[in-house]
């Protein structure tokens, strides 16, 4: 079993292994299998499709939070030039779990701020498994209100399992660091796009995913609760997560149907990381369609936008 | 066991040996002190115990009577009502938790919003119905405090919420989570305004409406021992796996922390709480006051 593949891409994963190994065969022999290895491929390409074409939703939150997922300092490497990375709230610390900076986007100056996992264990204690601390958003709000002086957009990428729930997260104030958040991004006076890049965790990726467009990856996932911790609430055990996962709706497309996002970016065939570069210029496309269009309008329009699309979340009865 | 219990027949013992609670009637018992109440001295007392002082938890209804004057008052947004739009599901149908609370509780919503005055100073109040689904925040919630924030705009008058809630409502997925946005941003309206939000933190205020509007008042006041925080305190047992610390999470811990600005009594608080709104909206001060007829405000939309 190969621990970078999820279960269900194991045939996949067996069929990549056999191509790899026919192509070892055939650099050491004369014999001609470029036939046999196209045969394999094309196979192989159209069990993946056969394979993501029926994805369940908690299938999907195994994907979004795939060990090679792309992280946001991967989109940052491959999406942008000149990042500085800026850090610290100028209060208590710099918190790992949530990164930001300038940089330019095709030359264009931007502030991007985004949620930060880490990829082997030493990194992932670092970035507290993309957790934020109160003083990681109040880093962001401090970006943000930088990005507001300097009139750049704010570029938010989310991708957290949740804010910590920790003794000293809750003696610094978590509940008023997100609350901050909310309130400063939604009459913040620049552009924001937001894109759910991995795990939308509840008010922890909420505190920096209100802005003039929210968009998700194809696979990524947005919940008010992980699929466990609902599962565990309201069906009395974490082993119900994946009826959990159906029953709130956490996928990109049915968010969408819903009202509640505004697009959904594809995903490569075999989702994200396997083919990063891919991945980075659809989003880079689908920011600058955004950026551009909130250049035509004017701030004051532009802010009336946002404040009018938060009041209408919602459904509910009334005379 | 007593030997008259083993003599009685199986039948009759079951009835018997139903554990006998007191009638709901002239006593009560106090939860932290277990002293026996003179029920109509609780009520008289707002929940708050004689004895201890425990500050028991009270219906949204029972909150603003006792805070607002008696005259005028007028409940808003109330024609604002649930619907399950994702049919959603667990070990009970959605729908059917709403009507049940709807039955037990007498609320459309965990949300009451009335306008009216404290001490003669026009306001709007709310108050979270924590019988209703844990007061948990949905889109009715979140709507009817828009509704009662705009009043706030309108009449150009400050805005009090009264909190009692475990979080986000998960039975309406994204949509709650969104509430948390929907009311943050209002609030910022208010403080363009200079319109004052006080926010009373009662026990429980946790999750999602913790971490939106009751943290954001411009004065954040708690009631004594209340359990206020983002995470519950079970959820953080489980990530770090150690005691946690004595009166962690209660009101007094959230003082000590800088993120309350005090704790106030119940039964004080309809004076505190006017005497600091007289304060920001440079009124003088309320042994002094006359009733100022409600004008819509023509700056407002």
């Amino acid at each position: 079993m190969n621990l970078n593949y999820l279960e269900f891409e194991q045939p996949i994963a067996e069929m990549e292994a056999k191509i790899e190994e026919l192509r070892n065969v055939g650099s050491d022999n004369d014999i001609n299998i470029s036939e046999e290895l196209a045969r394999l491929e094309e196979k192989c390409t159209s069990m993946t499709e056969s394979i993501f074409s029926k994805l369940t939703p908690w299938q999907v939150s195994q994907l979004a939070r795939h060990p090679l997922r792309p992280y946001t300092l991967d989109y940052i490497e491959h999406m942008f030039s000149d990042f500085e990375e800026l850090h610290g709230d100028r209060m208590f610390a710099d918190d790992a779990a949530i990164v930001g900076g300038v940089a330019r986007l095709d030359g264009r100056p931007v502030m991007v701020i985004g949620h930060q996992k880490g990829r082997d264990t030493k990194e992932k204690v670092r970035r507290n498994f993309g957790m934020p601390r109160p003083e990681g958003y109040r880093k962001a709000q401090r970006l943000m209100e930088m990005a507001e002086r300097f009139k750049m957009p704010v570029l938010t990428f989310i991708d957290t399992p949740g804010a910590y729930p920790g003794v000293d997260a809750e003696e610094r104030g978590q509940s008023e660091a997100i609350a901050r958040n909310l309130r400063v991004m939604s009459d913040l006076k620049t552009p924001i796009i937001c894109t759910v890049i991995g795990e939308g965790g509840s008010g922890g990726a909420l505190a920096v995913g209100v802005g003039d467009q929210v968009s998700m990856l194809q696979y990524s996932t947005y919940s008010v609760i992980s699929p466990e911790g609902c599962a565990s609430i309201l069906w009395k055990s974490a082993d119900k997560a994946e009826e959990a996962a159906a029953a709130m709706g956490i996928t990109s497309n049915r968010l969408k149907e819903l009202g509640l996002i505004d697009e959904v970016i594809d995903e490569p065939l075999g989702a994200a990381h396997r083919n990063l570069e891919m991945m980075a210029y659809t989003l880079k496309l689908s920011i600058k369609k955004a950026l551009a269009e909130f250049d035509e309008m004017e701030l004051e329009q532009l802010i009336e936008r946002r404040y009018q699309r938060l009041m209408g979340y919602g459904n509910f009865k009334s005379e | 066991m007593s030997w008259f219990e083993k003599l009685i027949p199986e039948k009759i013992k079951t009835e018997a040996s139903k554990k006998r609670s007191i009638p709901e009637g002239l006593w009560t018992k106090c939860d932290a002190c277990n002293q026996i109440l003179y029920r109509a001295e609780l009520e008289r007392s707002i929940g708050v115990c004689p004895k201890c002082d425990h500050h028991s938890r009270i219906g949204a209804r029972r909150r603003l009577e006792s805070f607002l004057d008696e005259e005028p008052r007028m409940e808003l947004a109330a024609d604002v009502e649930p619907i399950d739009i994702l049919k959603f599901r667990d070990s009970k149908k959605y729908k059917d938790r709403i009507t049940q609370s709807q039955k037990n509780t007498g609320e459309k919503d965990a949300l009451v919003v009335m306008m009216g005055q404290v001490n003669a100073i026009p306001l709007v109040a709310m108050a979270f119905e924590f019988r209703f689904m844990g007061g948990s925040m949905g889109s009715v919630v979140g709507e009817r405090f828009v509704q009662a924030a705009n009043a706030s705009l309108e009449y150009n008058i400050p805005l009090v919420c009264f909190s009692a809630s475990g979080g986000a409502r998960m039975q309406e997925a994204l949509f709650s989570l969104m509430q948390m946005a929907k009311t943050s941003a209002v609030l910022a309206k208010l403080r363009e305004r200079g319109i004052p939000f006080v926010s009373v933190l009662t026990d429980p205020t946790m999750g999602g409406v913790s971490a939106s509007l009751a943290m954001l008042g411009d004065v954040n006041i708690a009631e004594p021992k209340a359990l206020i925080g983002f995470a519950g305190p079970r959820v953080i047992q489980q990530t770090v796996r150690e005691t946690l610390p004595v009166g962690f999470q209660r009101s007094e811990f959230l003082v000590e922390h800088g993120a309350v600005d005090f704790i106030a009594d119940r039964r004080d608080m309809r004076d505190r709480v006017s005497s600091l709104l007289a304060i920001l909206t440079a009124r003088p001060s309320h042994s002094d006051q006359i009733s100022i007829p409600l004008v819509p405000n023509e700056a407002s939309n």
